[in-house]
């Protein structure tokens, strides 16, 4: 028998998804009108639409919504936030979202955290994104079977010139890697 | 008038048409282009995915690079665009965060005052500072009977809605009518292209770069107009696997409208980057205006 | 002579008596202020009893002021003023000192409590001494109102004053009289015809001896107060002449210059330049629009003179300004509807087969431009399916955070008239389904057995980007079936979008022109939202309709007639009594820099030219103290709030604080004691 648990309403969630985003807070006014799922492009791939979410985190879900795939989903298009009738913004919390979810270990069933993590392996190295470094140490890493499909494509960026074998470097890469210790030790969102 | 210039780490490479193309147009347009010395990546979505001070700091060292006679920055980029502009944003409407993303640029010896830059893309450029009458001045060669979709994409036109109407903006549909083209009407013109869901997802990212497709060639359009470098690549570059994908056949160019601004200009088709799309455009072009090639046009 | 103060200190039950020490308040008044002879404390003062002790006392123990410590004068202040009235002392020698919601409701504390308290009362005390008696003063109502806005609550309360013979001046911008519901087809949820309920009370009303009808006509001015306005009205010439005009309608036949209807056919329908809005007009008469005639335009034309068989025509005609005297003014100004380009996603104007409520509530009609057949832009092709949008523009902080109200029971009627009238599918795309009023829900449950489909989501777009099939041709609507958690497009030929209602352009200075209000929304502001929904800040101007705020039919006829008995209650009374709590000029002292005028939010200070000096029109004085406190020659007093009785009330606060061996060891109050309440 399937036993309901008794629950009292819990907004620690809540609170750290409003610290790690500042103007979430607005989450509380959320009519569950829909509109936000309804102009995702990618809606009716995710687990939980952007206002089922907000249902989750209001009701202190924490780890349905940290392992759920929708803010890996987002393209950050920002339909939704121009459309909210209560100015929610939605785009930045799924970022907040990404963030929170990475930290605690909780991305799953996506390669969008490998990507983001090689990307900005690169910009951190380079101080400019490297594409042909950043396609193969991830497909490598993540769907080495996709190389096989990419492989021409990749041959036509290269031929066509619009790829290079070789990472563009930045003069003051000093400058800017001391900019990001700075900003790590910083530490977080404000 | 003068701008600070930030290509972004595409126009380097796989949108370099778009940065000479660019270079091209505002050189015609007497929009002096002063690119940031020694820029960096503006992380795209992927830093703020990860650590928001960090990102915005890594954003905000171009901000504070830009000469400080320079009050405007022009971003051809949408992503990059959408960066400049939300951090300086994020830095001026969050105060601790702004000062902290101070302390961490000092810690490179910059600094950036937020507010002090206006971020623009260069079609509003184009359409707001130059004008209707002056574009139309410089148009030596008019696009009649080329049929353009003219495609917007998602970052330029939303969150900041300054610019442009974010649900259905109209100028740069404006924009190909001062330059004589056929402007088709493109509901789609403000989809995501999916951005980097080609590497994610190819399923999920194959359906977005139909639909913007089959939109466009239900309606005729010769060819298809961006003003973002994920955008044209999607499009362009993804084009056979989407066809593989869905056994369409699909054959449409996808330009940065910048190229097709420099045709009308009288500019030749290989100092606008033409050549390099996946899915060839300057014969579209050339069979549509009637010319045996796109070279340049005296300017009288 | 001393005055004998009377200070009676009220225990509330425990409210009050619960925290401060009340027969130490009493017991160190009488000890400690002057002049008071009779110091007292009882359980509940506001009581018969406690207005008795009162009573008697100022009778027996010759009282010449009176303080009751107790709540907060807002409650109470006329009872006890009654009192003193009854017993024969002027209501306004009597002064409130509130101890309770400012001391015994703000503290657990005791001891400074009752400090608190005591120092309320020597206050009271202090400034009750120099209060000097004040009459209040009357002023006649005329026994005519003003009605700005010929809609369904206008006509309602036009009806009910005239019934009880009094006359009625109706203006009425628009060239007919009947507002939006002479545009609707059906009305929720009896679905009676519109036209058919509301067509017998706009003929009353042009047929009533005790109506002035103004139609096509403007609010120009107003001044005055309440009981005695003068108010200037515009009359547009209308380039008819009214009592020559038969209403035959040739000259409207045979004009040649058509064009759209943006009023009465909501941009839907036609109509020429000469015209009566709809057939059932009241008056008859029509009007020429001279944007749109050919001779005010171009000097050609003039069929319709050529034509009139009554010779009603005359392009000479002047616009006329009225000038009335009324002594009350109801605004029933009504609304607009929203303006739904704002919202491109949903693609009006753009994709031919969508339309506004308003659109389609002609298309229903019919007498409207299709005939009452519900077809697609092309005028023939019926619908297969149709999607009903809810919310468009309202609840969204971008546009309007209010809810319409009345757009969830007008989407229900949509629904039935197209399935009524066609083979189509209806979908209603909502976020809330708002049918709260009488038979309302059981409209929505007739509607769910018709066969009416329900997604509950808010549409995020409507396009033709068709991606399959399925969907070219047609408008597909996208949206999250919220109730499903998934996303859904739905193709169909025709969507309704309900858009909002709104305050009229024009509000805020039609407000102006009366001395009213509007809110943060736009909608007038009422005296008080649940108590006194129909008066407002200013006396003699009323409110009734949506103008005061969205609601359905039957509140805007009930708001229509509750003003109208507001305003014949005043003038059944024939006088309205002015408190005598306002302000006046010396005129000795003014020097006329005329600072005061312009500083006075109810514009109650007019200039003398001649003299000039200032002076304070009582009747629009509400003695709120601006101008006392600007006059820099200090020539301004106000009644009841003159600078002694505020300096002796703030010296009485400061009791705590005078310096030592300046105090005045009163005689001990001649009575002092605690009264059993039984």
């Amino acid at each position: 028998m399937i036993t309901v648990p008794t629950d009292r309403r819990d907004l620690t969630f809540l609170h750290d998804v409003i610290e790690e985003a500042p103007g979430s807070e607005r989450i509380v006014h959320c009519l569950q009108c829909g509109s936000c799922g309804g102009s995702c492009p990618n809606g009716p791939d995710m687990d939980y639409t952007p206002r089922a979410l907000f249902a989750l985190i209001n009701a202190g879900q924490r780890d349905k919504v940290l392992s759920a795939n929708t803010m890996w989903c987002c393209v950050s298009c920002y339909a939704c936030t121009v459309r909210c009738p209560q100015q929610i913004p939605i785009t930045d919390i799924m970022y907040a979202l990404k963030r929170i979810s990475l930290r605690e270990g909780l991305a799953k069933g996506t390669d969008a955290p490998a990507l983001a993590r090689t990307f900005t392996g690169l910009l951190d190295r380079y101080g400019r994104s490297f594409e042909f470094g950043l396609a193969s140490r991830y497909y490598l890493l993540n769907k080495p079977l996709a190389i096989l499909r990419m492989g021409p494509l990749g041959l036509s960026m290269l031929t066509k010139g619009r790829m290079s074998l070789v990472p563009t470097r930045i003069r003051q890469l000093a400058q800017l890697q001391a900019i990001i210790s700075k900003a790590r030790e910083l530490g977080g969102a404000a | 008038m003068k701008c600070a210039y930030y290509p972004g780490c595409s126009l380097e490479s796989s949108s370099a048409a778009y940065d000479v193309s660019v270079r091209e147009v505002a050189d015609m347009l007497r929009i002096e282009l002063l690119e940031i010395d020694d820029w960096n990546c503006c992380g795209a979505t992927e830093y703020f995915s990860q650590d928001e001070l960090t990102a915005a700091a890594v954003v905000a060292r171009n901000l504070a690079l830009v000469d400080p006679e320079l009050d405007q920055l022009v971003a051809p980029c949408a992503a990059c665009y959408l960066n400049l502009k939300k951090t300086d944003h994020l830095m001026a409407e969050n105060p601790k965060l702004g000062e902290k993303v101070n302390q961490a640029l000092a810690a490179g010896g910059l600094h950036h005052r937020p507010g002090r830059i206006r971020v623009r893309h260069l079609l509003d450029v184009i359409h707001t500072d130059v004008g209707e009458a002056a574009v139309r001045d410089k148009v030596v060669r008019p696009l009649s009977g080329v049929r353009v979709a003219p495609y917007y994409g998602c970052q330029v036109v939303r969150p900041f809605t300054d610019f442009d109407n974010p649900e259905y903006p109209m100028k740069l549909d404006e924009l190909f009518t001062w330059l004589g083209a056929e402007v088709v009407d493109y509901p789609a013109k403000a989809y995501c292209c999916g951005g980097h869901m080609t590497q994610i997802s190819e399923s999920q990212a194959f359906e977005l770069i139909r639909r913007l497709l089959q939109c466009a060639a239900s309606r005729n359009a010769d060819l298809i107009a961006c003003m973002c470098p994920m955008c044209q690549l999607n499009l362009d570059a993804y084009q056979g696997q989407v066809n593989s994908h869905f056994r369409s056949d699909f054959r449409l160019p996808i330009v940065f409208f910048t190229q097709l601004v420099g045709v009308a200009f009288g500019i030749e088709a290989k100092r606008l980057g033409f050549g390099k799309e996946i899915v060839p455009a300057e014969t579209v072009i050339r069979d549509r205006l009637g010319l045996p090639e796109l070279s340049s046009v005296p300017q009288t | 002579m001393a005055e004998r103060v009377g200070i009676y200190v009220c225990h509330c039950g425990s409210n009050i008596a619960g925290t401060v020490d009340v027969e130490d308040v009493v017991r160190w008044a009488g000890e400690n202020i002057e002049d008071v002879a009779v110091s007292r404390d009882y359980k509940f003062m506001c009581s018969s009893l406690g207005q008795q002790i009162i009573e008697e006392d100022i009778k027996t123990q010759g009282l010449s002021r009176v303080v009751v410590a107790a709540c907060s004068p807002l409650l109470h202040e006329k009872t006890f003023r009654r009192a003193c009235a009854s017993a024969g002392l002027n209501p306004y020698l009597f002064q409130m000192a509130n101890i309770r919601e400012q001391v015994s409701w703000v503290t657990a504390d005791k001891a400074a409590a009752t400090q608190k308290a005591k120092l309320s009362v020597v206050a009271a005390a202090q400034r009750s001494k120099h209060q000097q008696p004040l009459q209040p003063s009357h002023v006649s109502v005329n026994p005519a109102t003003l009605v700005v806005g010929g809609g369904i609550a206008g006509i309602q309360a036009t009806l009910e004053l005239a019934d009880a013979g009094y006359h009625v001046y109706l203006v009425e911008r628009e060239p007919s009289i009947g507002g939006h519901m002479a545009q609707f087809d059906k009305t929720f949820p009896t679905l009676d015809c519109s036209a058919c309920i509301l067509t017998p009370k706009m003929s009353e009303v042009g047929q009533h001896e005790h109506v002035t009808l103004l139609t096509y006509s403007e609010l120009e001015e107003v001044s005055g107060s309440v009981g005695n306005f003068k108010v200037k009205v515009r009359k547009r010439a209308r380039h008819v002449k009214e009592d020559a005009c038969n209403g035959c309608g040739v000259c409207s036949q045979k004009c040649p210059k058509k064009l759209i209807d943006d009023a009465f056919e909501a941009g839907f329908g036609q109509r020429k330049a000469i015209y009566t809005p709809f057939p059932q007009a009241v008056p008859r008469t029509p009007v020429i629009d001279t944007d749109a005639c050919v001779w005010f335009q171009r000097q050609k034309c003039r069929v319709c003179e050529k034509l009139c068989p009554a010779g009603a025509i005359d392009f000479e005609q002047q616009d006329q300004i009225v000038e009335l005297e009324v002594g009350n003014i109801i605004l029933a100004t009504g609304w607009k509807f929203f303006d739904c380009t704002k919202l491109p996603q949903y693609g009006y104007r753009r994709l031919p087969n969508v339309y506004t409520a308003m659109e389609f509530e002609r298309m229903c009609n019919a007498a409207g431009p299709t005939g009452g057949k519900i077809v697609l832009r092309d005028g023939k092709t019926e619908p297969e399916s149709v999607a009903i949008i809810h919310c468009v523009g309202s609840r969204d902080s971008q546009h309007h955070s209010y809810c319409s109200n009345v757009c969830c029971m007008a989407a229900l009627k949509f629904g039935h008239l197209v399935l009524e009238k066609t083979h189509a599918d209806v979908y209603s795309f909502y976020i809330d389904l708002r049918t709260s009023h009488k038979d309302y829900e059981e409209f929505y449950q007739r509607l769910l057995g018709e066969g009416m489909h329900f997604v509950r989501g808010k549409v995020a777009e409507v396009t033709n980007a068709d991606r399959m099939p399925l969907e070219t041709g047609k408008l597909v609507v996208q949206a999250e079936d919220t109730l499903l958690g998934k996303q859904r497009r739905v193709p169909v030929d025709m969507v309704i979008l309900m858009g909002a209602l709104e305050p009229q352009a024009d509000a805020t200075e039609v407000g102006r022109t009366c001395g009213i209000a509007c809110g943060a929304a736009g909608w007038f502001t009422e005296r008080h939202p649940k108590l006194d929904p129909v008066a407002t800040m200013t006396d003699g101007i009323f409110v009734a309709g949506v103008c005061q705020g969205p609601k359905d039919i039957p509140a805007s006829v009930a708001q229509g007639a509750a003003a109208a008995a507001r305003v014949a209650g005043m003038i059944a009374k024939g006088t309205v009594t002015i408190e005598p709590i306002t302000a006046s000029v010396d005129e000795e002292k003014c020097s006329g820099c005329r600072i005061c005028n312009a500083l006075c939010p109810y514009s109650a200070i007019e200039f003398d030219e001649e003299k000039t000096v200032s002076r304070v029109n009582l009747a629009l004085c509400k003695g709120c103290g601006t101008c006392v406190a600007a006059c820099p020659a200090g020539a301004i007093t106000g009644a009841h709030f003159t600078d002694d009785q505020i300096l002796a009330e703030i010296e009485g606060a400061l009791w705590d604080a005078r310096p030592s061996g300046n105090e005045h060891p009163a005689a001990p109050a001649l009575v002092q004691c605690t009264v059993d309440s039984g």
